[in-house]
């Protein structure tokens, strides 16, 4: 069974529509990143979810059980927020346990589950006191201690760690993991760093003005991003495309300018004949140099405009056949500007989106 | 830095200390200087002009035998009491209705800040002709056939206070709404949905999180509105002019009939240093909490 | 399948709980605006209809004798010429005064943000503090500094003491207000070569325009209420309206006029309440930024 199905979900402030058409199933026990960028309705999804917002049309089945018109505390979540929003008059105690008392739990059980959670997130000797007191990795636990104690089957988790300086959110995101591999729930995970994405999820979902553009593990969005603005948005640096044309009526090859790369080895995921104008989009960490890139399948000459040394490596930019491009070479090897580079690339790595529906190829 | 350029940057800033000079005069002169005065000539035996005979506290012993004074002091503080009381609680109860994402909400809040922007005296004449005995509310009421009905708290010695802080109160509680207002849309609104998905009601959410979450915008509202009440004067002229009698004298009333209708100075002196001293104890330590901590931080 | 939930919830159109929440605002409406609804009505009846009818009633016949006499020829005492005076007395006063305290404390706010001195801190604190303190404290003294400045009785005792009890409010709005703008600008400005009063014509004023709105209305509304002031130190010729009004109501000479009384309450009302009504929104921004300390 599934630990949550969304059915035919709609949303609209007034009217601007937010949320459109949304379908959206999430297994038990899985952990969902749902990621996009700023405004695209990350929030309002899972404010949904969590019954905070009441849905336009559609069905939101939290194991099974049809919760569209319940109250969020009777669903069965818990909530983490960006801002914390812990309750700032009340001890750690207080905030854990203000929940618990108003739903009528006995003291017996208060304690018990306040003593579970605050030993697993480590925050037993913080109990006392305020959240003015705490740092802000602490107060996210606490946080994350308040949803705990609900024992709730499914965590939502609105940016909890975008409030932490970056030390913080690597640890925190470490716990993390770590706290969904001993409860075994369902989470949902709103976030626009896709580190974190990568890192945590089982599977993403890449939201877009209020679609999901794309929903699979992350090894698969990676390397076969189902559309561009997909394959954009992951990756750092991003993907570099190149505009041309796909010619399909022999061996298929993408013709770039003068360059003719041989497509032997991508995966095709349509079945197109003729030319097609379309984007070729590689990653810059998928382009190889010097000795390796003779051997690859396709190589080119190209001239050094600029190079940003990053440490352990060296971002260049460079171009092809008058189109803009990116990769990165080893941080110790020397370059200058106006160098002549021999680069290459497996094109079965690469990504080939159609010019007009920019969907994959 | 050169000598020249040093002199040129003290003579740049000696612009900015001249424009200051009005500041620094009313800092200095008008609020410290004028204060201490007052206190200094308030053991003086001054009548009508200032002179330095010294009394040491007769002055004071006067006044606190004064029955006059008493009663002033006790109207202010039974007004000052239901004032504070009513301003700040009916103005947080209708602020959180105001918040409950209500229809034609600016009306409602121009109707309830209107009064706000009256004088004093405006509404002083307005509420004296409501509370007017034979023509006012109570003679409405008679006209609807209770024959012994009877609203008359102006012309009633021992009621004339409370027609004075109904009044009173009217007038100040938008000014409290629109400061409460302020401080529930300042609450974060994920407070708001933590406590949703906890399942705590609406109204214990209030009580519990969001009130002692207020406590500063409570605190100001309250030390702005009490230094307001001391200063209470033009509404009693307009309303009773301290009638029937004395029975609704006020300090600042007091004072200025001492001032510069009975020319007695050092009276005067004396019962102003007392308002004076009533003010510091409000304002010192909300002072000192306001500014003191945020300078050590 | 059909009556499982979706969508919205169903709801009715006014839950029990709307209804109360409704009534309750209602009802406190009607009780504030009453009072200005009897101050209208009372203001446009006949003094034999006030005598026979109540005070909610609204007028049979409407009448504006009552606003012309309280405009031309209402009695204060001894003298019948009605409010225009104070009407005019009122304007004479605000208007410089708004100008003179605006002016003064936009500079003191321009110069504690920007040209901080050794003790500026101090001096605004001592200003805030000063807010707070009882007129009858500095009054006497206040009679005695302006009769020694020869002005004691005139406008200009007027202006002078406004100004001076306007400018803790006033500094500290546009202090709060200066200190929000980016210091890039002044710094900037500054490397041009621009002087103190250079950077606040050409840099401040033009970016002020909001809280110079807000100021105003603080300051017309503050200033055209005052009674004490201009009670002790405008001297009999130049009493404002509000000195004008208390003295036609409470006077206990003659019989007493209702509707002549309200109709004058009305006018006395006006201006600030028209300020009000037009503009709100800024009223209130006024009153928000002065309760912001610090
Ligand atoms: N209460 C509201 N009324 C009207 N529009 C709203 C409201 N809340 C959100 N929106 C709009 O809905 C859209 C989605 O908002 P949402 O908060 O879900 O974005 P998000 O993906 O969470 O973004 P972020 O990463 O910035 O948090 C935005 O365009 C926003 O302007
Ligand atoms: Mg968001």
């Amino acid at each position: 069974m599934n630990s949550i199905e969304i059915r035919d979900l709609v949303l609209r402030f007034g009217k601007t529509t937010v949320l459109q058409d949304l379908d959206l199933d999430i297994e038990q026990g899985e952990f969902l990143v749902l990621l996009g960028s700023s405004g695209c309705g990350k929030s309002t999804l899972l404010n949904c979810i969590a019954g905070l917002l009441e849905v336009s049309e559609g069905q939101i089945f939290i194991n099974g059980r049809n919760v569209t018109w319940e109250e969020p505390k009777d669903r069965g979540i818990g909530m983490v927020f960006q801002s914390y929003a812990l309750y700032p008059q009340m001890t750690v105690k207080g905030n854990l346990s203000f929940g618990l008392k108003n739903a009528g739990a006995s003291k017996e059980e208060i304690e018990k589950r306040i003593k579970n959670a605050s030993q697993m997130l480590q925050i037993e000797n913080l109990l006392q006191r305020k959240p003015a007191e705490l740092s802000g990795g602490q107060r996210q636990r606490v946080a994350i201690g308040r949803a705990l104690v609900r024992d709730a089957d499914v965590f939502l988790f609105d940016e909890p760690l975008s409030n932490l300086d970056a030390k913080l959110r690597t640890e925190l995101r470490v716990e993390l993991k770590q706290l969904h591999k001993r409860l075994q729930n369902t989470m949902i995970y709103v976030t626009h760093d896709q580190i974190e994405a990568m890192t945590l999820a089982d599977r993403i979902a890449i939201m877009k003005n209020g679609f999901i553009q794309q929903l699979d593990s992350p090894a698969t969005i990676y390397n076969r991003p189902k559309n561009k603005f997909v394959a954009g948005f992951i990756g750092s640096p991003a993907m570099n495309f190149l505009e041309g044309t796909l010619d399909c009526t022999g061996e298929p090859h993408f013709v770039v300018g003068e360059a003719k790369i041989p497509l032997a080895g991508y995966e095709f995921s349509q079945n197109l004949e003729g030319k097609t104008q379309s984007s070729f989009g590689i990653r810059p960490e998928h382009i190889v140099y010097g000795e390796e890139a003779q051997k690859a399948p396709f190589n080119a000459k190209v001239t050094v405009d600029v190079f940003e040394p990053m440490g352990s490596d060296t971002q260049v930019w460079a171009h092809v056949e008058g189109q803009n491009f990116r990769f990165r070479i080893d941080g110790r090897d020397k370059i200058a500007n106006g160098d002549e580079m021999l680069i290459g690339f497996d094109p079965a790595c690469a990504s080939i989106f159609h010019g007009e529906t920019e969907e994959r190829i | 830095m050169s000598a020249g350029r040093a002199q040129a940057f003290w003579l740049r800033n000696l612009t900015a200390k001249i424009a200051a000079i009005p500041m620094i005069l009313t800092s200095l002169v008008i609020f410290i200087g004028c204060s201490i005065w007052t206190v200094v000539y308030s053991f003086t035996s001054s009548r009508s002009l200032p002179v330095t005979d010294f009394v040491g506290f007769r002055q004071y012993e006067r006044l606190f035998g004064a029955h006059r004074w008493s009663l002033a002091v006790e109207n202010i503080a039974i007004y000052g009491v239901l004032t504070l009381v009513f301003a700040l609680t009916v103005g947080f109860i209708l602020a959180a209705l105001l918040d409950q994402k209500i229809r034609f909400e600016s009306i409602f809040r121009t109707i309830f800040l209107y009064p706000y922007a009256m004088s004093f005296i405006v509404t002083g004449v307005v509420w004296q002709w409501m509370f007017n005995p034979g023509l006012g509310i109570q003679h409405f009421v008679r006209q609807l056939g209770f024959e012994n009905f009877t609203f008359d708290l102006i012309s009633n010695r021992n009621t004339v206070i409370y027609a004075i802080a109904i009044a009173g109160i009217w007038q100040i509680t938008g000014f409290a709404m629109v400061l409460m207002l302020a401080g529930l849309r300042a609450v974060d609104d994920q407070i708001w949905k933590a406590s949703r998905v906890d399942g705590i009601p609406a109204w214990k959410t209030y009580v519990m999180i969001i009130i002692p979450m207020m406590r500063g915008v409570f605190v100001t509202s309250l030390v702005i509105i009490a230094a307001g009440i001391v200063k209470l004067y033009d509404l009693v002229v307009a309303m009773t002019n301290g009638g029937p009698g004395f029975a609704s004298d006020v300090p600042a009333m007091y004072v200025y009939n001492w001032l510069f209708e009975r020319a007695n100075l050092g009276h005067a002196m004396a019962a102003s240093t007392m308002m004076l001293l009533t003010v510091l104890i409000i304002m010192v330590p909300w002072f000192y909490m306001e500014y003191g901590r945020k300078n050590k931080n | 399948m059909k009556n499982e939930p979706k969508g919205p919830r169903p709801r009715k159109a006014f839950s029990p709980g709307r209804i109360m929440l409704y009534s309750i605002l209602v009802v406190a409406a009607i009780y504030y605006a009453l009072p200005l609804y009897i101050m209208i009505v009372t203001s446009l009846k006949g003094m034999p209809e006030i005598r026979m009818g109540n005070i909610f009633a609204p007028p049979v016949e409407v009448t504006f004798a009552p606003w012309v006499k309280a405009w031309d020829s209402a009695c204060t005492g001894l003298y019948c010429e009605g409010l225009k005076v104070g009407f005019w007395n009122s304007v004479k006063i605000t208007v410089p005064s708004v100008i003179v305290s605006i002016a003064v404390a936009s500079v003191n706010g321009y110069a504690l943000v920007n040209w901080k001195f050794k003790g500026s801190e101090f001096f605004f604190a001592v200003l805030i503090f000063g807010s707070f303190i009882p007129y009858q404290v500095m009054l006497y003294p206040l009679v005695i500094i302006t009769r020694e400045l020869g002005i004691f009785g005139s406008l200009w005792a007027v202006i002078f003491v406004h100004t001076i009890f306007g400018m803790p409010l006033l500094t500290l709005i546009f202090r709060n207000y200066f200190a929000a703008l980016p210091e890039e600008l002044f710094k900037a400005a500054r490397v041009d070569g621009a002087g103190f009063w250079g950077i606040y014509w050409k840099v401040l004023v033009p970016m002020a325009t909001p809280i110079f709105v807000v100021a105003v209305i603080l300051q017309v509304t503050g200033i055209w209420n005052d009674f004490l002031f201009g009670i002790v130190f405008a001297g009999q010729p130049n009493f404002p309206m509000t000195v004008q009004l208390n003295n036609i109501v409470n006077t206990t000479q003659g019989i007493k006029e209702y509707n002549v009384n309200m109709a004058a309450t009305m006018l006395t009302a006006m201006v600030p309440l028209v300020i009000y009504f037009v503009s709100g929104r800024f009223f209130v921004r006024g009153i928000a930024a002065g309760a912001v300390k610090g």
